[in-house]
């Protein structure tokens, strides 16, 4: 084992990290509020809003994320309109090609757990807030969303480890992102086992700590879920006192 | 507009006309109900006389497809919709008469993840726009009235039914209601939680307040109630003092229904 090359490799690959969590997060944030918006179009009881939902869900889950990303960075830059759009200084760079081909593609798959997550909100917990006054909008905001939240998130963390992986596609368009780099360390290098060995190593350690996290958040969020605390020493203390 | 409650005239609850299908199945057909401040009125039938739509027709949890719910003097405006079903004018007014109105449920319907003390304060912090501090200095007391202050910070998912029943009845009177509406609070109960939750609403009947229980305790209807309305097959039946009702009913339904 060539430590030392590892070393050094590590070095230059964990350089490029901030470019991959910077992807993944803005996919992930970005994603979050286009597939609510997408879940509430599902459940809306609104026939065209639903059918537009579903047939976004239909392709961008359907169709292979490589191809999403090729299309938007190289497909859409043929038709003179986007080029002459105002949004063109977007759609030229390839940073933000592969932050849209992102998030498009995750918010197909979040839409689906959000849903589940509404879904799965009691009915009755709904009512007593309608019939405590409040608006159909604080109930969505007080009660429904919160419940949901709970209720999809050990789902949704498997959909973000998923596009912390699915950052590394981003290469293919010039993005140096860890996988980028690596794959540029190995044309100069030709050690293609150390090198990727050692970003696939970069990439669990992002999904070990993403998934620790989630944990955490879960944690906090569920105390109704868990048996309540025990006695602390100290109240005990008192009541014997 | 609205017309004080406190004139004796202006009856708390008034019913007129009711009407409720569900697809081809009339669950309602014109119910005619009034209900006087201070009156206790145990609403009793067999399952699908329709007693518990009649209920939440009056806080607009159920659309009525015609007739008229008024609210202390207030009447909730409706509009003509389709298929001749009337439909709600002002989605104000319903949400500031559904805040004068106290509902407790069958199946509690705590919020499951706010703790005792979160789930009664919500309502008169966010819809009545109350001070967090009077909320809670209120919610305790009504807390110590229905007996489980101790359980100020637990959530529901670690109380007995019995508890989370209380703690329910807190969260309504924490409103502030004009008149309390119990859709069968004793029926997910095991037997031996039924007790004290018959006793806290016993007590609020002793307070004076305005209640409308649809029930199946027969022991309530007859010693805590003013009056007893028998429904049958979505309709009044009869309706009368317990007195009356349970010594000499002219209905033979209510008689069988009454002797089990």
């Amino acid at each position: 084992m060539d430590f030392p090359f590892l070393y050094e490799t590590f070095l230059t690959l964990i350089a490029a990290l901030p470019l991959t969590l910077q992807l993944a997060a803005t996919a992930i944030a970005f994603g979050a509020i286009l597939a609510l918006g997408l879940a509430l179009c599902r459940i809306s009881g609104i026939l065209p809003l639903d059918w537009f939902a579903r047939l976004y869900i239909f392709i961008f889950r359907g169709s292979p994320l490589l191809v999403q990303i090729f299309l938007i960075y190289y497909g859409l830059g043929q038709f003179r309109e986007v080029r002459h759009s105002m949004f063109w200084f977007i759609l030229r760079d390839p940073y933000w090609c592969a932050v849209i081909a992102l998030m498009l593609n995750t918010a197909a798959y979040a839409a689906e757990i959000i849903r589940g997550g509404l879904l799965s909100v009691p009915h009755g917990q709904v009512e007593a807030a309608r019939s405590c006054g409040m608006s159909p909008f604080m109930v969505f905001r007080r009660i429904t969303l919160p419940l949901a939240v709970r209720q999809a998130l050990p789902a949704y963390s498997n959909e973000m480890i998923s596009m912390v992986k699915a950052t590394s596609l981003a290469s293919i368009i010039t993005i140096m992102e860890v996988t980028g780099v690596a794959a540029k360390l190995i044309s100069e290098t030709f050690r293609a086992i150390e090198v990727f060995v050692v970003a696939g190593f970069i990439y669990l350690a992002i999904n070990f700590v993403l998934t620790r996290l989630v944990a955490f958040v879960e944690y906090r969020l569920s105390p109704h879920m868990r048996q309540p605390a025990p006695l602390s020493a100290a109240t005990v203390a008192g009541e014997i006192r | 507009m609205t017309v004080s409650s406190n004139s004796p005239s202006v009856p708390a609850i008034e019913v007129r006309g009711l009407r409720k299908s569900f697809g081809p199945v009339e669950v309602l057909k014109g119910i005619d109900l009034t209900a006087h401040e201070g009156e206790v009125l145990s609403i009793l039938g067999a399952s699908g006389s329709g007693k518990s739509t009649m209920l939440r027709c009056i806080n607009m949890l159920e659309t009525p497809d015609g007739g008229d719910i008024v609210v202390a003097g207030e009447k909730v405006a409706m509009k003509p919709g389709p298929h001749g079903k009337s439909r709600v004018a002002d989605r104000g007014q319903v949400q500031r008469i559904r805040s004068e109105l106290g509902m407790v449920f069958q199946s509690f319907n705590l919020w499951s993840h706010k703790t005792v003390i979160e789930n009664i304060i919500e309502a008169p912090i966010h819809v009545q726009k109350r001070s967090r501090t009077e909320a809670i200095e209120e919610a305790e007391a009504l807390l110590a009235k229905v007996g489980i202050a101790d359980k100020r910070n637990h959530y529901p998912s670690h109380l007995s039914g019995g508890q989370q029943q209380r703690a329910a009845i807190a969260r309504a009177l924490a409103m502030r209601p004009k008149v309390m509406l119990f859709d069968e609070p004793t029926s997910a109960l095991d037997p031996e939680l039924v007790g004290e939750v018959l006793r806290v609403m016993r007590s609020l009947a002793e307070e004076g307040r305005t209640m409308l229980v649809v029930t199946h305790e027969m022991g309530f209807a007859r010693d805590v109630s003013s009056r007893v309305v028998f429904l049958h097959q979505g309709a009044i039946e009869e309706q009368g003092t317990p007195q009356e009702m349970f010594a000499n009913a002219k209905s033979e339904r209510f008689r069988k229904f009454i002797s089990g």
